[in-house]
């Protein structure tokens, strides 16, 4: 099943101040969002096959958006996070059917690498509901400084028959990060943890 | 004063490929930037203010810039536009007024000396305060089809010693106008009316 695409969103944040002293470079992250109809609405559908194309698509239509907006090649990202809210007739099961089977891989391609689980949050949930996107690094999951979230909403979405689906991606961790644990500079990459 | 000092910019972009019917040859297309600067006079009564107007002339250019760029780069596509404040708790509703002269000059001199006013909204509001910053057309205000607002907001701003300022643009009229009313093909474009 291809997306049927109402509408799609990107968000932008860039950082230049925090606790009051500058981050040099400021820090940014962007997420595009994708409200689509929800053909399943309203009904109990078993085979949610469907979807999982529409989360490849998704995938890579939205990771190359937020790469964009980011104004970085996708190699150069440093976390990642996906998130889906399904509108009031849908099932919380048909976000999963989205984010979970076949969105990962056209990410990990548009980003060159992404040993890591991508972490996500789902909901169900009326338009303007706001998501909070769970942002960890793209290689290496334990990398403290990166743990983060990313809010966003769109006022008109979703509607009771649509799903907004949305992916974040970061050039950088959080600003004056300064809690320990792993570091960026210390990742080996190759189990998606460490 | 010095210029204002800026912790944060965030920017959205929607793109509209549906909205009931058929879709829209042209995807529709609107923008925000919102800038998270300190207020100088959060916390205590300043008679004297205009003087913030100067200083924020900077500003109000570069986010008009950043503004076009987010709508593909063409100024002369753009054909909305509106502006807006959110104050901080500590400080009082006059400060966003400030606003008014470097925030809507700015896009007016870069949209090509648009005739029309720039609609404007303010408030004062916490962390996440959503705005409903009002659009119309940048020549005619009284054009039917443009008569549109974008809702915006941050999660973790204004603080109480701050001020999110917006501008917002667009591209095309509402999908589907159907409302009668002065049209954007009949506009004298001499008074900023009509």
């Amino acid at each position: 099943m291809k997306a049927a695409i109402r509408k799609i969103v990107t968000v932008v944040e860039e950082t230049l101040v925090e606790g009051g002293r500058a981050v040099s470079p400021p820090t940014k992250r962007a997420a595009a969002i994708a409200v689509i109809k929800n053909p399943f609405a309203g009904s109990y559908v078993e085979d949610l096959a469907p979807f999982f194309d529409a989360g490849e698509e998704l995938g890579q239509l939205l990771s190359e958006r937020a790469v964009a907006a980011l104004g970085i090649p996708g190699s150069s990202a440093e976390s990642f996070g996906k998130a889906a809210a399904v509108g009031g007739d849908g099932e919380l099961e048909h976000a999963a059917a989205i984010l979970h089977p076949k969105l990962g891989a056209p990410v990990r391609r548009v980003l060159g690498k992404g040993a890591s689980l991508i972490p996500s949050s789902k909901k169900r949930a009326g338009p303007g509901t706001a998501l909070d996107i769970p942002l960890g690094h793209k290689d290496a999951a334990y990398v403290r400084s990166h743990f983060d979230g990313m809010e966003v909403r769109i006022a008109d979405a979703p509607r009771a028959d649509e799903i907004v689906v949305a992916i974040a991606v970061t050039d950088s961790g959080r600003p004056h990060a300064r809690v320990g644990g792993l570091k960026k500079t210390e990742i080996k990459g190759e189990d998606g943890l460490h | 004063m010095a210029p204002a000092q800026v912790r944060k910019y965030v920017t959205v972009v929607e793109e509209i490929l549906h909205e009931g019917g058929p879709p829209p040859a042209v995807p529709r297309k609107r923008a925000a930037v919102a800038a998270v600067v300190e207020n100088p006079f959060a916390g205590r009564y300043v008679e004297e203010i205009v003087s913030l107007m100067d200083d924020l002339k900077p500003l109000g250019i570069e986010m008009a810039r950043r503004l076009v760029v987010a709508l593909g780069g063409d100024a002369r596509a753009i054909d909305g536009y509106g502006k807006g404040a959110i104050v901080g708790e500590a400080g009082e509703l006059e400060h966003g007024a400030l606003w008014h002269m470097p925030g809507g000059y700015a896009m007016r001199e870069l949209l090509g000396n648009a005739k029309a006013i720039v609609p404007s909204a303010k408030k004062v509001g916490g962390l996440g305060t959503r705005l409903d910053v009002p659009i119309t057309h940048i020549n005619a205000s009284y054009v039917r089809s443009h008569f549109d607002a974008f809702e915006i907001g941050i999660a973790d701003a204004p603080r109480s010693h701050e001020i999110v300022f917006v501008l917002v643009m667009s591209i095309g009229p509402r999908v589907h106008n159907r409302a009668g009313g002065l049209a954007a093909k009949d506009v004298k474009g001499e008074d900023g009316l009509r």
